[in-house]
């Protein structure tokens, strides 16, 4: 024990205290906020400082800056890639009161996104000979589709958790095969068939957006269409969010049975829950038909609503500002890796920075970036001496860095079969590293690095389709593991 | 004589073969803080889930201000002015203190989305009047649940306050009638003195009737007008607290038939 220390005396009886009314005010409990997520150095002061600015300031920083993003560039496929990761931040957004805020895992949602999309193909089409006024169909379409959300809750209101999950799956996949076979409907086999949703062949010929003799025709004028109301639907939302229904949305996530003794009617408002989310996803789907001038069912499939799930729980369920940061970052990475030169500077540079992040102290990491940097070259010189084909290929990324790399990494002219090979030996390694600790962990590091940066260049690069998938897992994996609660989210207690 | 405030008439209630309610009588009158005393199983909660709507009775009627109760849901049962807490605490542990309150205030309250995206003249002022509800319910505590507390999570509470701010949100229903599920449990001696002298005063001050599910006998006669003792689902005893403490039917249904003939 250390002697110098004063030690309390012991503390009163609580009968016999001084102050009685101090009596379960502990000081743990007082400096409760203090303690909460609250590291230490420049980070955690920047954190509580952006915690003090008002959350529609950044609402409006982020519309500012959303608006002026078309203005600084003259390439109309930045702004196509601002224009997606605006429909999947209202998507999320709209999302984000079903999961976020209500609690009901609702895997059917992309359907609703889906039947927004079609409502306005057909009725802004050739397809029906309709070409209704955009004004007009925007309301028929989200009340429709805020209908159709209320119409699938029903009979599942009282379902919770899994059960609500798998329904709400087999909605979402009955959507796809409906619209899918929608060119032959025939109503129980008694009348002749008809053709309503075109079948694999979509819905082309889809008329722009007209806002009242406004015509929107140009990728620009989504973006901005899209913007203003994703920020007039985050409005909505954020005010709905601190009213009342908010609260109660709230209360029936955390206890149902508690919500409704406490007068609260829970089925009702889980069934608000579900419409107002699909009324957003049919919004979007809007927003979507009407760029994209054609509507076709495989948009609308379970690959659309993991990528919408992977931004909420990215962001964080149940926060605004977590749907806007969620959005920018599954979506603009998985832009961003489209380019193979882009692509490989951001593997190396987030590699590096998280090395330097995580390995302590910097003598360990000066050991580990020489092993490795000596491990690269080695390895080429011994391959270019006993197989030349295996250092015929080039790097994805050209000058001094490219030409760096093409001396360090092995580059099979046909590195297809050998890839493959090397990714699932990199998984097996990742596993392993996991599994062993200290010098050992440092020591199978070298070559995990190196292996690594070997699947990177001759697989994940030129495979973006597949990479941006394997990315995403990855950045959940980790974050889940690092932030449960998502960027944004606040930790929630789940049993105390 | 006062109101009967709430009134069960041989409700019963089984689960599969067990039978857990049998032909029960229960009365509260208006104002009247009742206890429900029984060993563990004797049926008390299963009660309060009868009278709060949470199961439905097999048979028998179940009236509050002299109107049946049976068949509606539970949230319109609180509606109708019942509000209960529970043994096991249920809070909303991831919302404010105040919020938790707040949210309680649902059922007499008014507006809706629309309104609230609007953020009419109406809803503000409703908006307001649930804040200073929830302020004037969690003050009634004294300085345990005020000021910094507010704004923090419930899960940071300490566990006699927990009790103490569901009995708060139970109250911000506007309840008329009281349902409070061991309030005493698991404080210590003199949190359990002050959570008496609380039931008291919240029938002096706040004007309810209170029916309690309690363990602690000190609590049982400190507060009760009047004991109802269970055992099986049945009643075996009712009356003050001295002449259910001393029936042997109690005494027996608590320590075993032996106790009371070795007496």
């Amino acid at each position: 024990m250390d002697g110098g220390k004063d030690i309390d005396p012991v503390p009163a009886r609580p009968d016999e205290a001084q102050d009685p009314s101090r009596i379960g005010v502990d000081d743990w409990v007082a400096s409760h906020e203090g303690r909460r997520d609250r590291g230490e150095g420049l980070l955690a002061e920047i954190r509580t400082e952006l915690e003090r600015v008002p959350r529609p300031a950044f609402f409006a920083g982020f519309g500012v800056a959303a608006a002026l993003l078309p203005l600084f560039t003259s390439n109309d496929y930045i702004v196509r890639v601002g224009f997606d990761t605006l429909l999947y931040m209202l998507l999320a957004l709209g999302l984000n009161i079903v999961v976020g805020y209500a609690g009901l895992l609702d895997l059917g949602y992309v359907a609703f996104y889906g039947f927004g999309a079609y409502g306005y193909a057909m009725l802004a089409s050739p397809k029906f000979g309709l070409h209704w006024d955009t004004l007009a169909i925007i309301p028929v379409v989200v009340v429709a589709t805020a209908i159709l959300g209320f119409l699938v809750a029903l009979p599942s209101r009282r379902l919770l958790g899994d059960y609500l999950a798998i329904v709400t799956l087999f909605f979402g996949q009955l959507f796809v095969t409906v619209y899918q076979n929608g060119n032959r409907i025939s109503f129980l086999g008694l009348t002749r068939s008809y053709d309503l949703t075109g079948g694999p062949n979509g819905i082309p010929d889809v008329d722009n957006y007209d806002l009242g003799g406004l015509h929107i025709g140009s990728v620009r004028g989504y973006y901005y269409v899209a913007l203003i109301i994703f920020l007039l639907v985050l409005g909505c939302v954020y005010l709905v969010d601190l009213s009342r229904t908010g609260r109660a949305w709230k209360s029936l996530r955390e206890d149902p049975l508690a919500a409704e003794l406490m007068g609260i009617p829970v089925k009702r408002l889980k069934l608000i829950a579900f419409a107002c989310g699909a009324g957003i996803a049919g919004l979007t789907g809007t927003l979507f038909a009407g760029l994209n001038t054609a509507v076709f069912s495989a948009n609308f499939d379970v690959a659309t609503l993991i990528i919408v799930y992977a931004i909420l729980i990215l962001g964080g369920a149940g926060s605004l500002g977590g749907v806007i940061l969620g959005a920018l970052v599954v979506n603009v990475s998985l832009e961003v890796l489209r380019t193979p030169g882009h692509a490989t500077w951001i593997f190396y540079v987030v590699l590096a920075a998280t090395l330097i992040a995580k390995v302590r102290p910097w003598k360990r990491l000066a050991v580990l970036l020489v092993a490795t940097i000596g491990l690269g070259y080695a390895a080429h010189a011994i391959v270019s001496s006993a197989w030349p084909r295996g250092v015929e290929g080039s790097a994805s990324v050209g000058g001094w860095f490219g030409d760096g790399l093409n001396g360090w990494e092995l580059h099979p002219s046909n590195p297809r079969f050998i890839g493959n090979l090397a990714f699932v030996a990199l998984v097996f390694a990742v596993l392993l590293l996991t599994m062993i600790d200290g010098w050992k962990r440092l020591a199978a590091l070298v070559p995990t690095l190196y292996l690594a940066s070997f699947v990177w260049e001759n697989r994940l690069v030129v495979e973006p389709s597949i990479t941006r998938l394997i990315l995403i897992g990855v950045i959940l994996i980790v974050l889940m593991n690092a932030r449960p609660q998502g960027l944004l989210g606040t930790s929630r207690v789940e049993i105390v | 004589m006062s109101e009967r405030l709430l009134e069960l008439d041989e409700v019963s209630k089984s689960f599969g073969g067990l039978q857990c309610i049998e032909r029960l009588d229960v009365h509260v009158d208006e104002g009247e803080i009742v206890s429900v005393i029984g060993p563990n199983g004797a049926g008390k909660t299963t009660l309060f889930n009868l009278v709060t709507g949470i199961y439905a009775p097999d048979g028998g009627d179940i009236r509050f201000e002299g109107q049946s109760i049976v068949g509606l849901e539970p949230h319109e049962i609180t509606a109708r002015g019942i509000a209960r807490t529970f043994q096991t605490l249920r809070l909303f542990l991831n919302m404010t203190v105040k919020e938790n309150v707040m949210a309680a205030a649902w059922s007499h309250t008014r507006a809706g989305i629309f309104r609230s995206i609007l953020r009419t003249p109406g809803m503000r002022r409703e908006e307001k009047e649930i804040e200073a509800l929830a302020e004037q319910r969690l003050a009634f505590f004294g300085e345990r649940l005020m000021g910094y507390r507010w704004d923090q999570p419930a899960y940071s509470l300490s566990y006699a306050n927990r009790r103490r701010l569901e009995i708060a949100r139970a109250t911000a229903t506007n309840a008329r009638l009281l349902l409070l599920d061991e309030p005493a449990a698991g404080m210590n001696p003199v949190e359990t003195h002050e959570i008496t002298q609380l039931i008291g005063e919240l029938r002096s001050k706040g004007g309810y009737t209170i029916l309690v599910i309690e363990h602690d006998m000190h609590v049982v006669e400190g507060i009760s007008d009047r004991v109802i003792a269970l055992d099986h689902g049945i009643k075996i005893s009712e009356g003050t607290f001295d002449h259910v403490a001393t029936d042997p039917r109690v005494v027996e249904a608590y320590l075993g038939a032996s106790a009371t003939k070795t007496k």
